[in-house]
């Protein structure tokens, strides 16, 4: 179908094609979560009568939140590349990091979430806190779709071997996770950072 | 076990409504019947629930588009009569609480389940085969888009018979749309409903640009494209960046009534007015989304029947980027009246002004491209200037309420509802009886009957001026919108002859569905073998109608805009094809199976049917898990046999 690199050579490769419209749906995702950026914005003073957001954060626990996930990403990076290369031992062991700091982000927080209900702070107190849970409670819910499907992604790996086109959607898996590293380090600085200042 | 639901949700007790769900069921129960015994299942399966071609999927969703449109025109005729009936203190027939549903209805099913899906349904349908491609970038995620949004149609339907509507209008505002104002299930049916069909339509619009910027034959650069598809292109960026806003919005609406948050409640510190800037955010984008490829129709229809390209292309690629961008800068001129200040909205003002200036440009260069033009007046022109003059006035009543002052008067009033209508049908309806009229060919094989199309055309424009015109007049004399009955005597004949407007409008109605009777029993003498019956300019009319199933034998090598017109004027005979083998996508049940479990899921979930919402969820997901575990399969098709049908439709446009 190539005619020169001059002119459009026609359709683009399934490969890049599944990427890009990938890429676009994140774009969609990212669009999602600004609207709740928006609404955590005008709401978050909105406490009445209840626990503030100075009273509620624990930037250690939400830095130790964000190191997790960002290696996470680091270690799903590494092991496309192993796939790549058909390294099939450093894939399981990249995988394995994946999911088990995948994991910890998620237990730390479901652990805060469980505290500030535990103190009366839940989603149905305040304005303020209905914003909080709704942010980053959306993101918790991708992170657990995401480990979900990493899962499911090793299970057709070793039953499939790396076909293209299983390959194709691990790619897409892998924009995922970084996706939510951009959204999370946003909701960081956002939620956590500027609201214990 | 079920939840809310009881038999007290059926309106035994209520005749009209009773009435309407019935013929509703009996009318449904007569077409699975008649399929049934017909022994049609197994085409209708093969055919179109399963298919994953394009062309079937956009044939489906103008389908759904054209039945929902006579639902939301019942609600209408219903709406006009109540309050032509229901002056200077008289009842008329519709109680409030039935009257709140049924505007409410109205322009929920007009905007989300009419007007989208006539929409996308003529993208999906002509961008492929513009762009002189064999589909879309993802078949399949295609056909799930459109059952999604049939089953947000499906939804709102059901609740004609099961429960109720809304009765918040068609944007569901707050506070009146929490729990604590409306504790019914009629807001749960709306936001089930444009939570699952707006998953669709985002997924559909993912689908469209990926095609549009990846999937074009070879040769297609941007600026060789047709019109339709960059309007297309437009369309389908503001679907990407606006409907993710309004999952978000209606999802914290839902969490609200719910969870018992408080987003947007009147205590616990919410703040609705967060919701209309949020969900207008995604709404203003959306009025351009549906007018956007209504253009760019006009612009195939005017330049092929005025035998001339279109006049100015790249003013009119540019104006509709522009339009696109300038789109997300207007939203607040929904609620100048919400006390922003007068810096704000001077600045929405100005910015929703000076959106008038790309559509200014668009409407010279439709004009300048009929100047001197050869124009044949078929029904797809008489649309199109139907449209350039009912829109002028459109634009021009909206230009005015762009203006502050004026919109604290005329906001909310029979002057915006004048106004609105007069954009949407007199643009995107026109657009969509354009589009059908000049695309029913290519997709069919057989021409329209074109006397009762113009009938039809007559009968909505007049009906249309007679309807709508009436209200500017109400709106200045203070008219509100929304309104059961009124009391003023002098607002009386202005609702008489609007309702009489409605009347000439169900006309054109009738005169529509008689166009598609005959046109389909006389189809034999009205058959298009040349696949090219208005002399068109562009790569959709190089192929056999109906197009087959891959579209193209060989994919075009495009060499210029207009790349058809310019071929037919070469009179020389192309070079001898060279035929290769081609893979088709096989079809697949997934999008009909994922839908049938969103409809259980949603029914579930609006009914606090929580064992049901999580076994629907349980199915649609693990449908989509048995999808991704599998490989496609792709059908081939032979060199050899492609080679046989373009001699078969050789011979065929050859004889007489």
């Amino acid at each position: 179908m190539s005619t020169g690199a001059a002119q459009v050579a026609g359709p683009a490769a399934v490969s890049s094609v599944v990427a890009y419209g990938f890429w676009i749906f994140l774009l969609s995702d990212i669009i999602m979560f600004s609207a709740l950026f928006a609404a955590y914005a005008v709401l978050s003073g909105e406490t009445a009568g209840g626990p503030t957001p100075g009273q509620l954060f624990d930037v250690r626990r939400a830095g130790v939140e964000t190191l997790c996930l960002l290696f996470s990403s680091y270690a799903c990076g590494l092991g496309e590349l192993c796939i790549q290369r058909r390294r099939m031992v450093g894939f399981h062991v990249c995988v394995a990091a994946t999911l088990v700091l995948g994991a910890a982000f998620l237990a730390l927080e479901i652990d805060e979430f469980a505290g500030m209900v535990a103190r009366g702070a839940g989603p149905a107190r305040s304005a303020f806190l209905s914003a909080f849970f709704s942010l980053v409670g959306l993101h918790g819910v991708h992170v657990t779709i995401g480990l979900l499907w990493l899962v499911f992604m090793v299970a057709q790996i070793a039953a499939q071997g790396p076909k293209a086109f299983v390959l194709r959607r691990l790619h897409c898996f892998s924009l995922f996770w970084h996706a939510l590293d951009i959204i999370w380090i946003a909701l960081f600085t956002l939620v956590y950072l500027m609201g214990t200042r | 076990m079920f939840g809310k639901l009881t038999w007290t949700a059926i309106p035994f007790d209520q005749p009209l409504p009773m009435t309407a769900s019935l013929l509703v069921l009996v009318g449904i129960l007569t077409a699975l019947g008649l399929a049934t015994v017909k022994g049609w299942w197994p085409y209708l399966w093969r055919e179109w629930l399963t298919s994953v071609d394009h062309k079937r999927i956009g044939v489906l969703y103008v389908l759904l588009a054209l039945v929902l449109l006579l639902r939301g025109f019942m609600d209408a005729i219903m709406m006009r009569t109540q309050l032509a009936l229901a002056t200077s203190g008289a009842p008329g027939y519709l109680p409030p609480a039935h009257y709140d549903q049924i505007f409410s209805a109205h322009g929920t099913i007009m905007i989300f389940f009419m007007a989208m899906p006539f929409m996308i349904g003529l993208m999906n349908f002509v961008v492929p085969l513009q762009l002189g491609v064999r589909d879309v970038a993802f078949p399949v995620l295609n056909a799930v888009s459109f059952w999604l949004t049939a089953t947000g149609a499906l939804l709102v339907n059901i609740s004609l018979i099961v429960g109720e509507f809304a009765k918040t209008g068609w944007l569901a505002y707050p506070p009146l749309s929490e729990i604590r104002f409306s504790p019914g299930v009629g807001v749960d049916y709306y936001l089930w409903a444009l939570e699952i069909s707006g998953i669709g339509t985002l997924l559909a619009g993912i689908n469209l640009v990926t095609t549009i910027l990846k999937v074009r034959a070879p040769g297609m650069f941007y600026l060789r494209m047709p019109v339709f598809c960059w309007t297309a292109l437009a369309s389908n960026l503001l679907i990407v960046a606006a409907f993710p806003l309004l999952t978000a919005t209606l999802g914290m609406l839902l969490l609200d009534r719910y969870v018992g948050m408080h987003f947007f409640t009147t205590d616990g510190g919410g703040n609705a007015m967060l919701y209309f800037n949020l969900i207008w955010a995604w709404g203003h984008p959306e009025v351009y989304i549906l007018i956007l490829p209504a253009f760019g129709v006009f612009s195939e229809v005017i330049a092929t029947f005025s035998g001339k390209s279109i006049f100015g292309y790249r003013s009119m690629v540019l104006a509709t980027m522009a339009i696109c961008i300038l789109s997300f800068t207007v939203w607040l001129h929904h609620f100048f009246t919400m006390g922003a200040g007068a810096d704000v909205n001077a600045f929405f003002g100005i910015m929703s002004m000076i959106i008038a200036v790309p559509t200014g440009v668009k409407v010279f260069n439709w004009l300048f491209t009929l100047f001197r033009g050869r124009i044949r007046f078929e029904p797809p022109i008489l649309w199109s200037l139907g449209f350039i003059v009912t829109f002028v006035i459109g634009g021009l009543t909206g230009v005015l309420m762009a203006v502050p002052p004026a919109d604290f008067v005329l906001h909310n009033s029979e002057f915006l509802v004048a106004h609105f209508h007069n954009v949407i049908i007199g643009g995107v309806l026109f657009g969509g009886m354009a589009g059908v009229n000049y695309w029913f060919p290519k997709a069919f094989g057989f021409t329209l009957d074109r006397r009762l199309g113009l009938v039809s055309f007559w009968c909505w424009l007049i009906g249309f001026y007679v309807a709508f015109m009436p209200l500017y007049a109400l709106g200045l004399l203070g008219m509100t919108r929304r309104l059961q009955h009124t009391d003023d005597p002098t607002w009386t004949p202005y609702l008489i002859v609007a309702a009489a407007g409605a009347v000439i409008i169900l006309g054109g109605i009738i005169a529509q569905i008689l166009q598609l009777v005959v046109s389909i029993r006389t189809r034999a003498r009205r058959r298009d073998v040349t696949g090219d019956p208005w002399n068109g300019r562009t790569l959709e009319w190089s192929t056999a109608s109906p197009p087959p199933s891959y579209n193209f034998a060989i994919m075009p090598q495009v060499e210029s805009r207009d790349d058809f017109w310019r071929r037919k004027q070469l009179r020389e005979p192309p070079p001898a094809p060279q035929y290769r083998a081609i893979e088709v996508p096989a079809n697949s049940p997934n999008g009909f199976v994922v839908a049938f479990f969103s409809v259980v899921t949603g029914f579930a979930l609006i009914w606090h049917i929580w064992w049901m919402a999580i076994l629907g969820l349980a199915c649609a997901v693990t449908t989509l898990l048995v999808f991704g575990w599998t490989e496609r399969t792709a059908r081939e098709i032979s060199a050899e046999s492609l080679a046989a049908a373009d001699l078969t439709r050789a011979t065929v446009s050859r004889s007489p």
